[in-house]
Parts: C-alpha cells; structure tokens; sequence
C-alpha cells in the first residue's frame, strides 16, 4: 500500500507539465475553445455500441425476456427482439438479412431440448443454423456474429448473461465489415 | 424506366403473328394452361402495364428462352419480362424468394465492397492454382450451394468446383482460383435489378483483370452468360473470353484418357448453356467419347429442350415441381439410369423434385456432367452414383 501512494509521487513533473495545459485548453467562457473541445469530441473514436438481432421463440425465449424484465435483470439494452413463432422457422435467409441491413451480430434463441412447444421445432433450428453458420463464413464474415442459444421462460437471469455474453463477443469482434460504409457508421456514434 | 415505345420496339412485340407456339411451348404454360406469356406482352404494353408489374405472373417467367426459340418472328418474350421487372423494382415491388431469401440475401451482401469473401476453402493439396495466369476459374454460386442445399439433397455441390479443377489440372492447366470472387450477378440481372447486377460485375472484371486472366472458364452456364454476354453489354469490352467447362473438354479431348464410365446416360441441356449460348453439341461429344457410356437422347432435346422449372431462386410453385417432374419422367422414357446435366442449378432442382413425395417414385439419378467426366478420368472426384 505505501509503496503504492509512492510512486506517483515520483512522476510529480509530468503531471505538473499537464496541467495547466489542460486548464488552459478547458477555460469556461471561451467559445472558441468550446467549439474546438467539441470537434476534438467528434473527431474521437465513438464508442462502438453494436447492432444486435434476436429471434427469440414465443414459447420459451421471448417469454425468458419478459422474466428477465418483470426480475429486473439487469443487461445490455443495445438488442432487438424479433418474436418468432419457432426457432425451427428462423432460416439462413433471415439471420443473412439481419447481417445485410447493419447488424452486427445475430442471436437465435429457442427452448430447450425436450421443451420445445412443437416437440422438434429446436432440432430444426439446429440444422438451419448449420446452414447459416457455412453460408456466414464463407461470405468472409466472423463465425461469432451468430449465435444459438437456447433460454427457457423461466430463465430470465440466464437470459441477461447471454445477452451480456454475447455483446461482449461482438464489441471484441468490432463492427461488421459490412457496416464500415459512411453512412452507416454514424450510427454507432 | 424504359417507355413503353422502347420496350415495344426492343421486344418486338409488333411483329407479333399471332400463331400461339409461345404458349404451346412454354414449360409453365403446359403445367398451368392460363399462363400466356403473348397475352401478359399485350396486357403490358397495349392495357396499362401498371397492373403487370404487380401481377405474380411476371415473376412465373423462367426466362429460359424457349418461346423465342419457337417463335417464327423472333419477339423476345424474356428481355421484355425482364424489363418490366426492371420497372417493378425501382417501385419496390418483387417476387416471391425461395428458401426464403438466403440467395437473396448472399448477393446483396456480396455486393458491399468493404466485404473480403473467404470461398476457396475448399481447394485440396492435390489442386495446382496458381495467384496470376492467363486461365481463371471462376467457382460461382457453388461454395454457398455447399451448406445450404448439400445435406438436404445428398450431394455435394462443391465437388463439382474440386472435379473442375482437377480435370484442368490433367489437361494442363492450372486455374487462378481468386478468393475475394463475388456473385455473377446473372441473377440480380434476370430480377431486374440492375444497379446491383453492375456492382456486382465491376468488382468482378476488376478482380478478373487484376489476376491477370485471359480466358475464364466456368462449370456454371449462368456465370458463362453474365461474365461474357451480360458483361460485355451493359459494362463494356471486358478483354477476356469465357468457357464453359463442356467447351474446354471437348477441344482437349485428345489429351485425355478415360477409364470408362458403365452408365446409360441421357444430357438435359441447360437453357442459358444451350439456348442462350449456343453450345449444344460439346458435352455430347464428349460424354459419347467416354469408354462405357451410351447416350439416349430425350424428346425433346437441344433447342427445344425444356428447362429445370424454377430459376433465379424466385417464384417456386406446384408449376415448377410438375415441369420438374415431366422432365424427369421424360429421362426416365429413355431407359437411361442417369440424367447428365451441366448446370449446378438444374441438378439441385431436379434432385427437389426426386425427394417430393411423387418425384421419389421416378427411378433416375442426377448429375453433374463434370462429376461424370472425373470420374471416368479415375480422378478421385465424388462418386456421383452415390447419394440416391
């Protein structure tokens, strides 16, 4: 602990070069500082908040969502749910569309083996996301971006680590290579 | 959006005669007897053709030329199709997708530059490519076939690109297989949509260019009509020529020796190789130059050869499963054991067809004429008998 509050007095010089230029870039009251503070802002790296898809079954899934909210589970915000009547009725066509329209990341999630409302609905979902994962790599795109899951309606604390899991996963991956054009990365501001 | 006077002018609908033939022939039209594509031509160009670009039956068309073929004043019955089409996409509208937009949505993304496909996962030791070289081989559609279609219809669509290569390989060959290669754009072209077609075709003869290549050959008869007619027209001279596979093993028939191949076979000629560019007698006289194989000819064959009932990966029906059908029985007729085709596509309806509860009772196998060739080369390609 005390070599701890030491060191940092060793580097007293640095800090006292600093800060008055920073006091002096920061005076309140000049506009034009204000401004240039303000483009230093927009010039910054924005934070990547990512775009992500989730087809969630009625059955099981979205009804996890709902738990996770009536328990107050506290997770990430930056998703959108798309209700489904079946995770088996989630097709390679609608997690690739998802990717096209500025998704950066795409979950399926459905109900549990042995769950499921149409007994193999699940199973299906399994080898379409097959499909989907083969189609997603070789069009050149991060295996990652898509994920299947399966959540019961009860589940809700394991609802919101999945979700905070997987946005995890897609800040680390970055923004889809798709996404880089400039219209679009404004939105990730 | 092109005027009605030059859609009239460029599909000559004028000199129209009125014999009928275009509905005779039509596949559609004998699976479903209102379907007429004179009279669609007349209700689009001479009563309102707002309501043709909403009508389903614009995209029924399989724009596989047949009607043209038949017809004695040579009214072009598909580029009138596709020019409303056209229309019909700049307000929105389009047709049904199959397999619910997975195509679709493939070329779309592939159409975004900042995207770097990964498609040449599949290549092999054994395969000599080379980076520059005057020959490319431009793989198509055939590495997303692979997981989307492969485990359904118990085939694999990617051993045609390995057979490809390999066959170039013993005629001396080595192909440039570019990883970054993007969609052909033959199909955004037929639907219509032609700021992507050109997207798409840009990045294309960029790559083509830059790779060096001089001649392209391909195993897909659609990627032989974009990359040469579809891209000469609407891009300009690209520098290079293109081949289909058929042509390039017909030429080097003298450098190969066949093993044998004991099947009776029978060719469907698919209807851009054939009807579009013309190469009907090629991959006859090579599967008739194959120690073992004896080719029995279907009904109607060559230029009035009816196609694979569904096209573009839009509008498939009860019609197209029953002109799936009719040419299978067709093949069946002949006493062959094996339908030769050279188009990946056709295979992989006509193997639909084969799993439709109907279709299962039609006793003939399907394949793809560069599995059949590799085979009798004794490469160590797929065993196209298998799968059935």
């Amino acid at each position: 602990m005390t070599t701890a509050t030491v060191t940092p007095r060793g580097t007293p010089g640095k800090q006292a070069e600093k800060k008055p230029e920073t006091k002096a870039g920061k005076k309140p009251g000049n506009q034009a500082d204000k401004q240039a503070g303000k483009q230093a802002e927009k010039n910054a790296e924005p934070q990547f908040i990512p775009n992500i898809v989730v087809f969630a079954c009625n059955w099981c899934s979205y009804a996890g969502a709902d738990t996770a909210g009536v328990n107050r589970v506290q997770h990430s915000p930056n998703f959108r749910i798309i209700r489904t009547m079946c995770s088996g009725r989630v097709t390679p066509g609608f997690v690739l569309k998802a990717l096209q329209l500025g998704a950066d990341g795409v979950l399926v999630s459905g109900c549990h083996f042995g769950d499921c409302h149409y007994q193999f609905g699940n199973y299906r979902a399994v080898e379409l996301f097959e499909k989907t994962k083969g189609l997603v790599r070789t069009l050149g795109l991060e295996e990652g971006r898509v994920r299947l899951e399966w959540v019961s309606a009860a589940e809700g604390s394991r609802w919101g680590e999945v979700i905070n899991e997987f946005e995890g996963q897609i800040k680390a991956l970055g923004p889809s290579p798709l996404n880089l054009h400039p219209k679009r990365s404004g939105q990730t501001a | 959006m092109s005027t009605k006077k030059e859609q009239l002018k460029k599909s000559r609908a004028n000199w129209c005669l009125e014999c009928g033939k275009c509905t005779a022939v039509r596949p559609i039209s004998q699976a479903n007897g209102t379907y007429s594509p004179r009279r669609l031509l007349a209700e689009g160009l001479f009563y309102g053709g707002e309501d043709l670009v909403s009508d389903s039956s614009l995209w029924s068309c399989l724009t596989c030329q047949l009607c043209s073929a038949r017809c004695p004043a040579d009214v072009k019955y598909s580029n009138y199709m596709r020019d409303v089409r056209e229309d019909a996409y700049k307000l929105g509208i389009g047709g049904q997708p199959t397999h619910s937009g997975a195509m679709q949505a493939v070329w779309d993304i592939q159409a975004s530059p900042t995207l770097l496909p990964n498609r040449t996962e599949w290549l092999e030791p054994d395969m000599k490519v080379q980076n520059k070289g005057d020959f490319v081989y431009f793989v198509g559609c055939l590495p997303f076939y692979e997981p989307l279609f492969g485990k359904d219809f118990d085939f694999s669509p990617l051993s045609i690109a390995r057979d490809t290569v390999r066959i170039l390989n013993r005629i001396g060959i080595e192909p440039v297989v570019m990883d970054t290669e993007r969609c052909c754009g033959h199909d955004v072209y037929w639907l219509g949509q032609q700021d992507k077609f050109e997207t798409l075709a840009r990045l294309n003869i960029e790559q083509i260019k830059a790779s060096g290549g001089k001649t392209v050959i391909t195993a897909c008869p659609e990627c032989a009509l974009a990359l040469d007619h579809l891209y000469n027209k609407h891009i300009g001279p690209t520098g290079f020529q293109v081949k289909h596979i058929a042509e390039v093993v017909a030429d080097n028939l003298d450098k190969l020796s066949f093993n044998g191949y004991q099947s009776e076979v029978t060719y469907q000629d698919p209807c851009r190789l054939g009807r579009f560019l013309g190469v009907y007698d090629q991959p006859r006289k090579v599967l008739e130059a194959i120690p073992g194989v004896t080719l029995r000819e279907m009904q109607r064959i060559k230029a009035g050869a009816i196609c694979c009932g569904t096209t573009n990966w839009t509008h498939c029906d009860a019609t197209s499963k029953q002109i799936q059908k009719r040419r299978l029985t067709e093949a069946r007729d002949t006493g062959a054991d094996t339908m030769v085709t050279a188009c990946p596509k056709c295979q992989i309806h006509f193997r639909c067809a084969r799993c439709s509860p109907e279709g299962s009772t039609i006793d003939i196998k399907v394949t793809d004429f560069v599995n059949v060739v590799a085979q009798a080369l004794g490469l160590s390609g797929a065993d196209c008998r298998a799968g059935e």
